[in-house]
């Protein structure tokens, strides 16, 4: 592998950047690995790398049915952040939120991670309890939060109606300013690049279809590339959770919905930190090309189309261009969706599953690419060891049928209602 | 945006709509814990045609039953729901 440095910039820039070679291989897949990953997102890429970095695990693959990164980590809005309510989930984002800040450097590889602020908005008075409440809470947990009030929000961010009679009047806000965005496509290629030079094969074009069994215990993995065996095997597909699970006979508390994202033409600077809000449901960020990126509330009803409805779009564009005026003026150039795995109490399955050797990394529902560094780590100490890390260990799957959910918006089982 | 066949309006779009439930998680109110536990919580999700309720939520009200590609949302069927009413009609919520 070719190490990135400033040096190595400059000296390719003499030759007109030709000579960069292939950032990581394209293996034929073997017969048989100790440790197969199922999915090519950032999580599963992520998983691999540290199954080989961090506890050795040398024959390790990870099977991707298209090109990686082309699922949600290719169309998420890029939000990291870890100013969660619960504690099992404020204990899981903040392990992740550590790794970000200091992966870049370990992967060689920019992931243009960007703490610039997340700011949740207040808009009642009934609004900014709640901030002070979760304010309080993260800082008992050892998080950032930070009070802020309609002036202090007025001033970081001037491009928000904050006039008495707006639509969404502000009245302050809760701010993590260790939260920010990163590039999601890097975070794929970051973690395929840097596995693949530890002896991973990354395998793309390569569709799971079936699972081998033998007295009841995954033995490998049927694919569209033929058969691989392996001691065990991890699914970490996302939005496909049901249907891959669903291979070995396993029904989980999970539906597939989906959820939309659109951006406009680029802009100058005009917004640098994220916006969130507490009661409304458009969220808005600036990327570093200029464009804004807007998202806003899932679809609502099961789906693997990745095909959003506009009615949405009209929603969300609504309720952010009365927090940003100035938004109104702007062509949107782009809409898409992602297929997110809603388990039934908001939260991820991070576990061992009923079948012998088969585990389960799902259900992050829209919120999983902040957690894609820790959420590899966890999973590939579950899948090294055989035995979930103190972390993971709440984001069990038989937590739903022994009452220990772990629901931050309390909407129990019912993903559209969140 | 689809357009949902309701068996009382004719055809709607989808946002006069609310997706309520799988049919396989309609929760009979004398299920054994076990029971209870596997409606509530296990799901097929499939990829494919899937029976469903929705709510004709700001049309005429009614609960109806379709079954719906969840790829390329093909509607094949729509019915009433319940079947035949029991009792007076409500849904069991
Ligand atoms: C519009 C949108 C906005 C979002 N915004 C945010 C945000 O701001 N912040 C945040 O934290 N999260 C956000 N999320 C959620 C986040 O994107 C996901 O939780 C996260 O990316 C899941 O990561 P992954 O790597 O597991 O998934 P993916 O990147 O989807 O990876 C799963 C992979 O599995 C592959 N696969 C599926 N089936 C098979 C098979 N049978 N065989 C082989 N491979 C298979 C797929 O092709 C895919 O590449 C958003 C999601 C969407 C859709
Ligand atoms: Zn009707």
């Amino acid at each position: 592998m070719k190490r990135f440095s400033a040096l190595a910039l400059l000296r390719a820039g003499l030759d007109g950047q030709t000579r960069w070679p292939r950032h990581w291989r394209d293996p034929e897949p073997a017969r048989r690995y100790d440790i197969v990953v199922i999915g090519g997102g950032g999580h599963g890429l992520a998983t691999a790398y540290y199954l080989a970095r961090v506890h050795g695990v040398k024959s390790v693959a990870v099977l991707e049915k298209a090109w990686i990164g082309g699922g949600n980590t290719g169309r998420n809005t890029t939000i990291v952040r870890s100013n969660y309510r619960q504690p099992q989930l404020q204990r899981l984002l903040e392990f992740s939120l550590k790794t970000w800040e200091t992966l870049g450097d370990e992967l060689n590889f920019n992931l243009m991670f960007s703490q610039r602020g997340v700011l949740f908005l207040g808009h009642s008075d009934a609004d900014m309890v709640s901030l002070a409440e979760r304010g309080d809470s993260l800082r008992c947990a050892g998080i950032d939060a930070e009070l802020m009030s309609r002036d202090e929000v007025a001033r970081l961010a001037p491009c928000l109606e904050v006039s008495r009679d707006a639509r969404h009047p502000i009245v302050g806000g809760l701010i993590q300013k260790r939260g920010g965005t990163a590039r999601h496509d890097a975070v794929a290629w970051g973690f395929a690049r840097a596995a693949d030079a530890l002896g991973v094969d990354v395998i793309q074009n390569c569709e799971v279809t079936g699972f081998a069994m033998t007295g009841g215990r995954v033995t490998g993995v049927k694919t569209s590339r033929g058969e691989i065996g392996a001691d065990r095997v991890g699914i970490c597909v996302a939005g496909a959770s049901g249907v891959v699970a669903g291979l070995a006979g396993l029904k989980l508390p999970i539906e597939s919905h989906l959820l939309q994202a659109f951006v406009s033409e680029p802009v100058k600077p005009m917004l640098d930190t994220v916006i969130l809000s507490q009661s409304i449901h458009a969220y808005v960020s600036q990327s570093d090309k200029g464009e804004m990126v807007v998202g806003g509330d899932p679809d609502h009803y099961p789906t693997y189309s990745q095909r959003g409805s506009p009615h949405r779009i009209e929603e969300v564009a609504a309720q952010a261009i009365a927090l940003i005026p100035a938004l109104s003026r702007l062509r949107m150039l782009r809409c898409w969706a992602g297929t997110t795995d809603m388990s039934f109490d908001g939260s991820p399955i991070i576990a061992p599953t009923p079948v012998d050797g088969l585990y389960l990394n799902g259900g992050w529902c829209y919120g999983g690419f902040k957690a894609t560094p820790g959420s590899g780590r966890l999973y590939a100490h579950l899948l090294a060891t055989g035995a979930s890390h103190e972390i993971a260990a709440p984001f069990s799957l038989d937590r739903f049928a022994r009452g220990a959910t772990i629901d931050e918006a309390g909407a129990g089982p019912a993903p559209q209602a969140r | 945006m689809m357009l949902i066949p309701c068996p009382h309006c004719g055809p709607r779009a989808h946002v006069e709509f609310t997706y309520a439930r799988t049919l396989d998680a309609v929760l009979p109110l004398d299920a054994t814990p076990d029971e209870a536990a596997r409606i509530l919580f296990e799901r097929e999700n499939p990829r494919g045609p899937s029976k469903e309720l929705w709510r004709h939520t700001h049309g005429c009200g009614s609960w109806l039953r379709l079954t719906r590609h969840t790829a390329t949302h093909e509607i094949s069927e729509t019915v009433p729901w319940p079947p035949s009413p029991p009792g007076h009609g409500a849904w069991p919520s």
